[in-house]
């Protein structure tokens, strides 16, 4: 409980560092040291860390497997494309945050859905139930269209002309929106309550945690933010296709979670961002791409199995503490 | 030591008790697995600051008693009334709330949570504001934090735990982490706490000062105390009331003394011993 620095401080100087972060890559890319290529790439990055920290809810936080961040992604996508495309009243930018919004809810619903039958029985059901979920709604956003003589999600010909209102920008307020959330959370007594149930199941149940609530608390949690990440997604893209939410794509974000360390939040991060970034910069061994990738998550694992940061937080306390280590161990040397 | 007297029921609790509601009642409690019964004819009378005593040989079936108490198991037959209150159908959580707590044989502590956050589960369901609350820190969420903060240091104080508060529980040599459970237990404010074996493991010294905890514990708290030991000087010396469970059924109930002397008991535990000499 006691910390160095107290909390306004904290919340200023977590604030500060942020809005700092920003002006430098909007100033980076006015100046076009940053170009239009990697600022998609930074844009995409974001996106990824949103849904890595909020997979990591599930599986770091709540210790459960869902294999379908995909499925959440497609309906917070799909949810808030579709009302960005019929919105023409208002403009796209103020229309934006408030699709984002309804797209990560109908996400949470979904989530609420099949999450409460699967939670509520003690063992791992919660993998094939996602899965199978990711693909329903994959089918179904391919199928809708002609099964009901609608025109909704255009199935396989492509949901054209989104608004592309993702923006440098407004893709990591969202990061850091989330990240405060999710932080604000696991500091709760609720977060603690998913902890426990994580740490041991049975002992939670004896102290007074009530197990399916908290389990479908994380749950919904963790659809609500995949669904702001999918919404984000297609306000990026402009133009989506049931394609890209396949079973991959789910895997892709869980990869990201088990390099950064389940349980860590900036692991999470730190990693969305290295896993994206870096096989853009290995474009030029194209060939030996996927290669060098595959290697390098092999290398870590190797070296971290339990992942780059563990079940540790990135903080000001930790850096403090990193450098008083040096300090002592060359004092202790001389 | 005090005198057991009858209750309306036909358990019998400390004279200090009468007149007061049982803690527990418990009455033919019975629990079959397939073909085998684990327990059976289960009746029991705990006074609200009663310390007892449930005995007997491995696999005697105590472990599972505490397993139906606290609805981890339910029931085959009979019914447990807790502070009067029938438990039947209640889920776990549930029956945490209404007033009992446990530890568990083989340690159960949240290993990858600090000392402190171990306590604070216990004290989840003290604590009250909601999660829009913990978003924007509201002042209901600092206030309970703090509050629960105090409280939890205050659980540590009482095995002198406090440097250890920001440990990982995990980290904490095999005595230590059995009394933070105990705390764990308290945290949730019961008014029985049931401990398997608290003492497993301990040296001589500190089964004695456990004792002197478990009897301070239940002097401060005013709770009721049923416990699972097999050490005879812990049992005898700190249980009012001690039950004797064999073959998953009540072979004998009584005071420490009565139980000493009852050829039963001599029996049940001799002719253990024996078969484990074999
Ligand atoms: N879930 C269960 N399924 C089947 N048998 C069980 C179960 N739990 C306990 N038992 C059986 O009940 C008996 C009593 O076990 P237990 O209560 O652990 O004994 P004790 O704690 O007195 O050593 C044992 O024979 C054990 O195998
Ligand atoms: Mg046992």
């Amino acid at each position: 409980m006691k910390k160095k620095f107290n909390l306004p401080v904290r919340q200023l100087a977590t604030v500060g560092a942020f809005a700092l972060f920003l002006l430098l890559g909007n100033f980076l890319m006015a100046k076009k040291i940053i170009g239009l290529y990697y600022t998609k790439v930074l844009m995409v990055a974001a996106i990824n860390m949103i849904l890595a920290v909020s997979l990591n809810i599930a599986t770091g936080f709540l210790g459960q497997l869902p294999l379908g961040s995909a499925g959440f992604m497609a309906v917070g996508a799909y949810t808030s494309a579709i009302i960005m495309r019929k919105v023409t009243f208002v403009s796209p930018a103020l229309a934006f945050p408030v699709c984002i919004i309804i797209g990560g809810l109908a996400a949470a619903l979904c989530g609420f859905i099949i999450g409460l039958p699967a939670l509520r029985l003690k063992g791992d059901y919660i993998a094939i139930i996602t899965l199978g979920f990711a693909e329903i709604i994959r089918i179904v956003i391919l199928n809708i269209d002609s099964a009901l003589g609608i025109t909704l999600t255009y199935g396989a010909s492509n949901l054209k002309n989104i608004p592309k209102t993702t923006t440098f920008t407004n893709a990591f307020i969202w990061v850091f929106i989330v990240c405060y959330l999710v932080s604000a959370l696991m500091k709760s007594r609720h977060g603690r309550a998913i902890l426990s149930i994580r740490d041991n199941e049975i002992a939670a149940e004896s102290c007074g945690i009530n197990l399916t609530y908290y389990k479908t608390m994380a749950f919904i949690v963790y659809a609500f933010f995949t669904g702001i990440g999918g919404a984000l997604y297609a306000g990026y893209l402009g133009i989506l296709n049931p394609s890209g939410f396949s079973f991959a794509k789910s895997i892709d974000i869980l990869v990201m979670v088990v390099l950064g360390g389940m349980g860590s939040m900036t692991g999470s991060v730190i990693s969305a961002a290295v896993l994206t970034i870096v096989p853009e910069i290995l474009h030029a061994f194209s060939d030996y791409r996927m290669i060098v990738y595959s290697l390098l998550l092999i290398v870590v694992m190797i070296f971290r199995p339990a992942g780059l940061m563990g079940n540790k937080e990135f903080s000001m306390d930790m850096l403090t503490g990193l450098f008083k280590k040096k300090a002592k161990g060359e004092r202790s040397k001389k | 030591m005090s005198r057991l007297v009858p209750t309306p029921s036909t358990g019998v609790i400390p004279e200090r008790d009468l007149g007061k509601t049982p803690v527990l009642e418990v009455v033919r409690l019975g629990i079959d697995f397939g073909g085998l019964t684990a327990v059976d004819d289960f009746t029991i009378t705990v006074g609200p600051t009663e310390i007892c005593g449930l005995i007997g040989p491995n696999g005697a079936g105590k472990t599972t008693v505490f397993n139906l108490l606290t609805n981890v198991y339910q029931p085959t037959r009979g019914t447990i009334l807790l502070n009067g209150v029938p438990t039947q159908g209640k889920s776990v959580h549930e029956v945490n709330k209404m007033g009992i707590a446990r530890t568990f044989q083989n340690v159960r502590l949240f290993k990858e949570m600090s000392v402190e956050d171990n306590v604070l589960i216990g004290l989840h369901n003290s604590m009250n504001y909601n999660i829009f609350e913990s978003f924007c820190k509201m002042p209901r969420y600092i206030r309970e934090e703090k509050r629960s903060h105090e409280k939890a240091m205050e659980l540590l104080s009482i095995f002198n735990m406090e440097h250890l508060a920001e440990d990982r529980a995990g980290s904490l040599p095999y005595g230590v982490q059995r009394r933070l459970e105990i705390l764990r237990a308290l945290a949730t404010d019961p008014s029985i706490i049931l401990l398997d074996e608290p003492a497993a493991g301990m040296n001589p010294n500190e089964t004695e000062a456990l004792m002197q905890n478990i009897q301070k514990i239940r002097d401060t708290f005013r709770i009721a105390v049923m416990l699972i030991e097999h050490d005879m000087n812990l049992v005898m010396g700190i249980c009012e009331g001690i039950a004797v469970l064999n073959y998953g059924r009540i072979i004998a109930k009584g005071t420490p003394d009565e139980i000493k002397s009852n050829p039963q008991v001599i029996e049940a535990y001799l002719g253990n011993r024996r078969n484990e000499g074999a």
